[in-house]
């Protein structure tokens, strides 16, 4: 089994059983969309996929190798862009992105094309604090650009973007996978990518009758 | 190893922006210090007495109070989790921070202490011991303290839990370092204290490698 896959995973939320026997297999240069209403586990599932945290049951495979036995190649292959920014609001976007660029082994160049493609030149030199969430979100997926990667994890990447910086990212995600990248992005909108694979969480959740019995 | 750099670094730029909070730490110690000869009085012999005492204690409260630094903010902006995605071993994480927590609260501490001697006027002999003790003890608390606060990350007000948690923990720490002092004062070597704070430096290290990460990893898992 190659590639990246998820088998037969359910995943607790507080003590609600959010999904249940969720499958699936992404290709290299596929896209994923996880669709589902508010509250049916797509975040949940982003971090399982991301490794942050750990399933109730079941496996993430790499290659056919659970991530959970291989946690450092796996956060070494994947970009996971999350609600929260990760960003200090005390330092500029510069600044965020050099660090993050020294994290990742990567040269000043790439922090200056980093910028160039969320267009955030004319707002290098001010602390994150004085930015709009916009702004800041397009601070937060430059660091895609930083460096390549296996696999992106996007959730709601598209939140309070503008309509020319939505566009941008989409040119960025294509990008990637036609470099034969994986793509699994959370998300209530459309996605314009070719190839994109939909998984609506809604068909994983669990009836009444299941979510008693996982918590006896 | 660069990684690990690139982290200090950015942690003490973080600090340098926002230095308003380490020197409320050190003026909170000043004055935590300075309010006792008004509740005692102002017996010279007593107060000289109590001095190391005073220092000590004043100096457990400071450094409590800086614990929600090292990882409070990280988790709630979510660079926690970036950080935790990074090539980075979470026990290099949890050293960094524990390094510039010390550096920006235990450190300054040693550094003003001599203040709070020269005003309770404790004999001169004593400072360079009094120094030392805590020269080697605010370590221990750094490093005992943020895995507290890792501890407390995923509960909600956790930063109230902090205290409690965290100075029942260092009061090994208080009592070796007075005695260290005390010895001194009356003429019995301070050594033996020291060691042993020493030693409890080199117990406190690996402890806080081991408990850190998994308290982390704990926080991460409930998001």
């Amino acid at each position: 089994m190659t590639g990246f896959a998820a088998r037969d995973l359910a995943a607790l939320r507080g003590e609600r059983l959010l999904f249940r026997g969720l499958d699936f297999a992404l290709p290299a240069g596929a896209a994923l969309a996880l669709v589902g209403p508010n509250g049916s586990g797509k975040t949940t599932l982003l971090r399982l996929l991301a490794g942050l945290s750990r399933p109730l049951a079941g496996e993430v495979l790499w290659d056919g190798v659970d991530i959970a036995g291989a946690a450092e190649a796996h956060r070494a292959r994947l970009r996971y862009v999350g609600h929260l920014p990760g960003l200090k609001a005390a330092l500029t976007a510069t600044e965020s992105l050099a660090f993050e660029a020294r994290l990742l082994g990567a040269g000043a160049a790439a922090v200056t094309a980093a910028m160039t493609q969320f267009a955030l030149a004319p707002l290098a030199a001010l602390p994150l604090r004085v930015l709009s969430a916009g702004q800041r979100r397009r601070v937060a997926l430059a660091r895609l650009a930083l460096a390549p990667a296996a696999l992106w994890l996007l959730d709601e990447p598209v939140t309070s973007l503008d309509a020319a910086s939505e566009a941008r990212l989409w040119a960025l995600c294509g990008a990637h996978l036609a470099a034969g990248g994986r793509l699994v992005v959370a998300t209530h909108g459309a996605v314009p990518l070719p190839g994109l694979q939909r998984l609506d969480l809604a068909d994983f959740a669990p009836g009444q009758a299941a979510a008693v019995e996982a918590l006896s | 190893m660069k990684v690990l750099l690139a982290l200090i670094g950015r942690d003490l730029r973080l600090v340098w922006r926002q230095r308003g909070e380490p020197l409320i730490g050190v003026a909170f110690f000043l004055l935590a210090a300075l309010l006792f000869p008004f509740g005692v009085g102002p017996d010279t012999d007593l107060l000289r007495q109590i001095a190391p005492g005073i220092v000590w204690v004043a100096a457990l409260f400071a450094v409590v109070l800086s614990l929600e630094r090292p990882f409070h903010a990280d988790h709630e902006d979510g660079t926690l989790e970036q950080l935790a995605l990074t090539a980075l071993p979470l026990p290099l994480l949890v050293l960094a921070k524990a390094l510039v927590h010390w550096l920006t609260s235990g450190l300054l501490l040693v550094l003003a202490a001599p203040l709070i001697a020269v005003i309770y006027d404790l004999p001169g002999e004593l400072l360079p011991v009094l120094l030392l003790a805590l020269l080697l003890g605010t370590p221990i608390l750094s490093l005992l303290g943020i895995v507290v606060a890792a501890t407390t990350l995923g509960a909600r007000r956790g930063s109230i839990l902090i205290p409690l948690l965290a100075l029942p923990l260092f009061v090994p720490v208080l009592i070796l370092g007075v005695l260290a002092v005390e010895a001194a004062a009356s003429g019995l070597p301070a050594r033996p204290h020291l060691l042993l704070l020493a030693a409890g430096l080199l117990l406190a290290l690996p402890l806080a490698l081991l408990a850190g990460p998994a308290a982390l990893r704990q926080a991460l898992d409930e998001g």
